[in-house]
């Protein structure tokens, strides 16, 4: 078989059910163009080719004795925030740099007992805090369509490999936009699920009420196959949510005559390229045209989601962040001269420059005397926007707009400003406060750059949002143009 | 809003966090920056609205029964620590 890099998850995993190729020699030719394109991308922090290839042959014995799910022999890579037994889990930090993973998360265990082969791990913003893969302590990612700019972020990494088919699919996770974000400055497919839906037991915690697991791929199709898999009550993860898993693979056709899709009118009204908003216009005409209706909605507080969540997120990460005190595990500094000087310095020398502005942000918020006026105040906020998203669903099925305010910019261009870095995520904050599932999408392209539009819908409505967006690649095929040089 | 050099070094301290006197101007910027996008907050009329409590509305923590679930690890978690001697982490002394 030839082109492998370039097939769906679907695709190979039909492929390896009908013996047109064995896993082994699957994940040979991955691997080798994941290490070949390492020095140029920089998209992994970990290469398992050992393990990857173990994995394979146990896949390729299991398919030949008819014992095979429907994912296995799939290669796939992980974030670096997801534990991986006896492999290195860093976060993208000095603080971890060292550390090996005692056990698997949730996500990485159902993936493995489906029988998919871990590649190796992806790199990644340090603790996922960033949006353009510039705070790793491994070094920028580079984005594939052009290496001069930034694949977006916190899972960049996961983005850039997938865009550039060195795996047809890995796992990410979004606390304000890290999945659909860099989807869409790559040109994949990115899927947030509902707060709850996916176990983050053994995922490294950043700020707890909006942290959640899920998928980069190059097809909603995938991203319903993979979903299947991952999605689903654990006790281990005290927000786990106890509700059956539907077959998202099975309401993927579902025609959509009669949707009410609601377009987000706060979502057009500043700071979008145009270029971006013509492709959406056109991508809602074409939803029009398979019988979906479309009105406009208005979410009135929605704007102020980029404050609401530079209190919670900080205030929350300085919390979950408080664990790494360089006794335990993580980095330590040498010859501390007392306890407190071990503190202070392993913490001030293992983490990087935003993680530490965001602990202090985030102590600052939570202080004595301030705690109300902010931290308080920002969840008043938050419930707001949470009843205007609950009000829109009362109209429509679900709501769509860009998923960011331009295409990819340029490495550096703005790291001078950590707040113009954060107004990046003006359009996928909303649905982590709301804790609601999301998509991206690309939808053209953009002076050669992808543009992307974003699908939320209700809580538990991924079957809805992968149905539409399904639909919509049935029809375009933006999702399935890789980057020059990488085809 | 506004943050000077002495808020910073105090929330460092709070946060545990050695900063560096390179970076103690970058923080006064960044965190008074950060401050002035999160007074916007104060544009949201919030008087008759309860601070959110969870993501998912009617949602609460889950709570499980009190009884060890945990089987003793501590050899395997302790290969991840800095120093460590006799199945004890080894900090500096705190008390002479």
């Amino acid at each position: 078989m030839s082109d492998l890099h370039d097939k769906t998850v679907t695709e190979l995993a039909a492929a390896l059910r009908a013996r047109q190729v064995s896993s082994v020699e699957l994940t040979q030719a991955l691997l080798e163009r994941v290490t070949r394109h390492q020095g140029a991308l920089n998209a992994f922090i970990t290469i398992s080719a050992e393990g990857a290839l173990l994995e394979a042959a146990r896949a390729d014995a299991r398919l030949g004795a008819n014992d095979a799910g429907p994912l296995t022999g799939v290669p796939m890579a992980h974030k670096d925030l997801f534990c991986t037994r006896g492999e290195k889990t860093t976060c993208g930090s000095r603080m971890l740099a060292d550390f090996v993973s005692p056990y698997d998360a949730t996500v990485v265990e159902r993936l493995r007992a489906a029988g998919v082969v871990m590649l190796g791990k992806t790199n990644m913003d340090e603790f996922a805090m960033g949006s353009s893969n510039e705070t790793s302590f491994f070094g920028p990612v580079k984005n594939p369509w052009d290496p001069a700019r930034v694949p977006g972020g916190s899972s960049g990494g996961s983005a850039a490999a997938v865009a550039a088919r060195l795996v047809p699919a890995a796992t990410g996770t979004d606390t304000g936009g890290s999945i659909r974000q860099p989807a869409a400055l790559c040109g994949v497919t990115g899927l947030k699920p509902t707060y709850g839906r996916v176990s983050r037991y053994g995922m490294v915690a950043f700020a707890s009420s909006l942290d959640q697991a899920g998928l980069i791929t190059r097809s909603a199709a995938d991203a319903a196959l993979l979903l299947g898999a991952i999605a689903g009550f654990d006790e281990r993860d005290s927000t786990s949510v106890e509700l059956p898993v539907p077959d998202y693979s099975a309401a993927l056709e579902q025609p959509l005559k009669g949707l009410k899709i609601g377009v987000l009118k706060e979502f057009f009204d500043t700071g979008l390229d145009p270029a971006i908003e013509q492709h959406i216009r056109a991508a809602l005409e074409l939803l029009r045209s398979q019988g979906a209706l479309i009105k406009d909605v208005s979410l009135p507080n929605l704007p102020l989601s980029v404050p609401t969540y530079y209190v919670v997120a900080p205030a929350e990460c300085s919390s979950n962040l408080a664990r790494f005190d360089g006794v335990r595990y993580g980095y330590r500094c040498k010859k501390p001269t007392d306890l407190l000087d071990l503190y202070l310095r392993s913490r001030g020398e293992g983490f990087g420059a935003e993680v530490k502005r965001r602990i202090m942000t985030g102590t600052y918020v939570l202080s004595a005397g301030y705690y109300d006026a902010f931290y308080l105040k920002a969840q008043r906020v938050r419930q707001l926007i949470s009843n205007d998203f609950e009000r829109a669903f009362h109209e429509v099925d679900v709501v769509i707009g860009p998923t960011t305010p331009t295409a990819a910019f340029e490495l550096g261009a703005k790291t001078a400003d950590p707040v113009t870095m954060y107004l990046n995520d003006i359009y996928t904050i909303g649905a982590n406060l709301a804790g609601l599932p999301a998509i991206s999408l690309p939808c053209g392209l953009t002076q050669g750059l992808p543009a992307a539009l974003q699908i939320i819908g209700p809580h538990f409505g991924e079957e809805r949002l992968l149905n539409v967006a399904h639909r919509y690649q049935l029809e375009t095929d933006w999702h399935r143009r890789a980057p020059p040089g990488f085809a | 809003m506004s943050l000077n050099r002495r808020d910073i070094e105090n929330i460092a301290r709070l946060a545990r966090l050695a900063l560096t006197e390179q970076e103690i101007p970058l923080y006064v910027e960044g965190l008074s920056r950060i401050m002035g996008l999160v007074a916007e907050l104060d544009r949201a009329d919030t008087s008759q609205v309860e601070p959110m409590a969870h993501p998912l509305p009617g949602q609460r923590q889950r709570l499980r029964a009190d009884a060890v679930t945990e089987t003793d690890r501590h050899q395997l978690y302790q290969q991840n620590a800095p120093q460590v001697e006799a199945g004890l982490y080894l900090v500096p002394r705190v008390i002479e």
